[in-house]
């Protein structure tokens, strides 16, 4: 008679990468100690950046890295959507878009003259959108790149069913968990951190430097207050504004309004 | 319990050398990141000689004295709390073996810390707190094998910050109880010196270890005078009459909603005050899932996950979670504990990012309280 306990295949993973670097997918490489932990707990399926052997799906978790930017891969994502059955989307590209989402208030074809030999060979979108507006997403892990930690603590949470430990909270939580004196307040240093989700430790801030909001919008953001304080407090001119808010996350919803809000400001002045 | 005793300059390093000797752990101020934090501090050298703090809502800002002061500073975004109640805890482990789960508490040894340098108000956080975590009817038994074998050296303020408040809430000056050693400096021609009073046995002890000699009657005098231009020079003030009463009536004042636009949620304010206590745990496991871990850490009333039910945040605005925080710190913390959650330490309005500031919201909403009656 068949058992219909425990069963005894790993789950399959399977790394999938669209527009991006690659930081993110090279994070689980990076992994090291860990690695053979990840490689004991689920079945490595797809990784191409790992090995050459590829199985195919359907495939139990998949880690999506980067943006759609070509109608190639507005369908391709769809069928990777279709072969797995719990979908995360890992990185600023594939959460907020990346810092290809600049392209969005561009003009993309200015950039295809000027950048190909052959424009007319090149098929690619006018906006650079997260995975999320393409197929339905799981989980998002934010961050670029993403943080090993959480991204193992992710990994470590679907197989035992239960929620991960990834707060939503601001940066500022973790500069105080590790004693780090708030670089605005002490020397009047820009900083995101207070509108950015945590994830990364705060690690610029313990060098000095004000966040560049590696990890996107936290919960409850409040661009608007951060930016009159820099604005009046800070003496940091619009433009900077308009330039903070548009980094790797310049897509995500709360900073896109703060940088489209002082790009408006900027061309009234 | 003893007459004030005078050590001078070149005798204070003694101090470090008798706690050291009886297996203390010294922390206290020490200067880094253009601040000045708490930290392992080994001789007079790693306090911040001759620096001094400017502090104003939202900012704050390192700069050199006059003289050499030891002590001439007020606070900094550290608060002896992290020593107490740290931000991060592992509460224990449990381990899958092939008898069973095996439960690993984490039962770290503990340093038997001497507190250098703790401010009047904080003396009085660190009351508060005992009481939080120490009078039941649960007992945080992590907290007080910290506590249990703290050694305190007090410094009296008499200097005072651009934020201070501890006038208004009765928490200093001057440090009355609590501490084995309470420390005034003086500086000036009669010569770079410190008043040291014991405020315990053991403080007897290792103020006995110091060459000191009795205070001349001036001394206690100018130390005297010294606190008592500092009462009556605090960067801010607080009136406390009927606080409670003013704040639980009126949750629905405008200018709670005022505040929210300005709050960034960020959770500064809880965690660098000295009395907030807010704790969640989280647990996570290995991913063979052979060990698994639970964790304490710092948490806020800021955060959105901090009132979550399900279904959502019980405060999702950003106004509902100041009042909440401000509410509770100077109102129903009364009913709880018997006394004000607010020392008057100011840190809450220096570290506020964007220099939100608890006494003007507080004095806001008593204005319009006034003009109400006035008008009725």
């Amino acid at each position: 008679m068949a058992s219909h306990t425990m069963p005894t295949a790993k789950p399959k993973l399977g790394v999938f990468k669209f527009a991006s670097c690659d930081g993110c997918q090279l994070s689980l490489l990076d992994c090291e100690d860990e690695l053979l932990a990840v490689a004991g707990a689920v079945d490595i399926a797809n990784f191409p950046e790992a090995s050459r052997a590829v199985e195919e799906g359907p495939y139990d978790l998949a880690l999506v890295e980067g943006s759609i930017t070509t109608p190639h891969d507005a369908e391709r994502v769809i069928e990777v959507r279709r072969q797995s059955k719990f979908l995360i989307s890992i990185g600023a590209c594939a959460t907020a878009g990346g810092i290809q989402a600049l392209r969005n208030w561009k003009d993309v074809d200015d950039f295809t003259r000027v950048v190909y030999a052959t424009p007319e060979y090149i098929s690619t979108l006018d906006r650079s959108t997260p995975i999320s507006v393409h197929v339905e997403v799981d989980f998002e892990l934010r961050g670029c790149p993403i943080s090993k930690t959480q991204l193992l603590e992710l990994v470590a949470a679907f197989l035992q069913g239960r929620r991960p430990n990834i707060p939503t909270y601001s940066v500022c939580v973790e500069c105080k968990g590790r004693g780090t004196p708030c670089v605005m307040v002490s020397h009047g240093t820009p900083c995101l951190g207070p509108v950015t989700q945590a994830g990364c430790g705060a690690i610029c801030p313990a060098y000095n430097r004000g966040c560049y909001g590696c990890f996107g919008p936290m919960e409850s953001p409040n661009t608007a207050a951060l930016g009159h304080w820099w604005e009046r407090q800070l003496d940091v001119p619009v433009p900077d504004l308009v330039d903070a808010f548009r980094g790797f996350n310049a897509y995500a919803e709360a900073f896109r309004t703060a940088s489209d809000d002082y790009e408006l400001r900027e061309s009234r002045d | 319990m003893s007459t004030t005793a005078v050590v001078e300059r070149e005798n204070f390093e003694e101090l470090f050398e008798a706690l050291r000797a009886r297996g203390y752990e010294s922390v206290g101020p020490t200067v880094r990141d253009s601040t000045i934090v708490y930290d392992h501090i080994e001789t007079v050298a790693d306090l911040p000689v001759g620096w001094t703090d400017i502090q104003e809502a939202g900012t704050y800002r390192l700069v050199r004295r006059k003289d050499e002061a030891l002590f001439g500073y007020v606070i900094g975004p550290h608060s002896f709390k992290k020593y107490l109640f740290p931000p991060r805890h592992t509460l224990f482990t449990l381990e899958k073996t092939s008898e069973g789960v095996k439960l690993v508490d984490a039962g770290d040894p503990v340093p038997q810390y001497a507190f250098i340098g703790m401010r009047p108000c904080e003396l009085a956080a660190m009351s508060i707190q005992d009481r939080v975590f120490g009078e039941g009817p649960f007992f945080d038994t992590e907290y007080l094998r910290r506590r249990q074998q703290v050694f305190v050296v007090a410094v009296n303020c008499v200097e005072t910050g651009g934020t201070c408040f501890c006038t208004s809430m009765g928490t200093g000056p001057k440090a009355l109880e609590g501490f084995d050693l309470s420390v005034t400096e003086l500086l000036g021609d009669a010569g770079h010196r410190f008043l040291i009073e014991a405020g315990s046995p053991l403080g007897e002890e290792v103020l006995a270890d110091l060459p000191h000699r009795a205070a001349e009657s001036g001394e206690v005098a100018d130390a005297e005078r010294l606190l008592e231009q500092a009462e009556g020079a605090m960067g801010r003030s607080l009136d406390t009459g009927g606080i409670k009463e003013l704040l639980v009536g009126n949750p629905e004042h405008p200018r709670w909603e005022r505040v929210g636009e300005q709050c960034l949620t960020c959770t500064n304010c809880t965690m660098v005050c000295p009395t907030c206590f807010c704790a969640t745990v989280e647990d996570t496991q290995s991913l063979d899932g052979a060990t698994a871990e639970r964790v304490r850490r710092w948490d806020s009333c800021f955060t959105t996950e901090f009132s979550y039910i399900h279904g959502g945040s019980l405060r999702p605005s950003a106004a509902a979670r100041y009042r909440q925080w401000m509410t509770h710190k100077l109102a129903s913390w009364i009913d709880q504990f018997g006394t004000s959650g607010c020392v008057g330490c100011g840190r809450c309005i220096t570290w506020c990012p964007v220099g939100i500031d608890i006494t003007k919201i507080a004095a806001a909403i008593r204005a319009s309280e006034e003009k109400k009656h006035a008008l009725a």
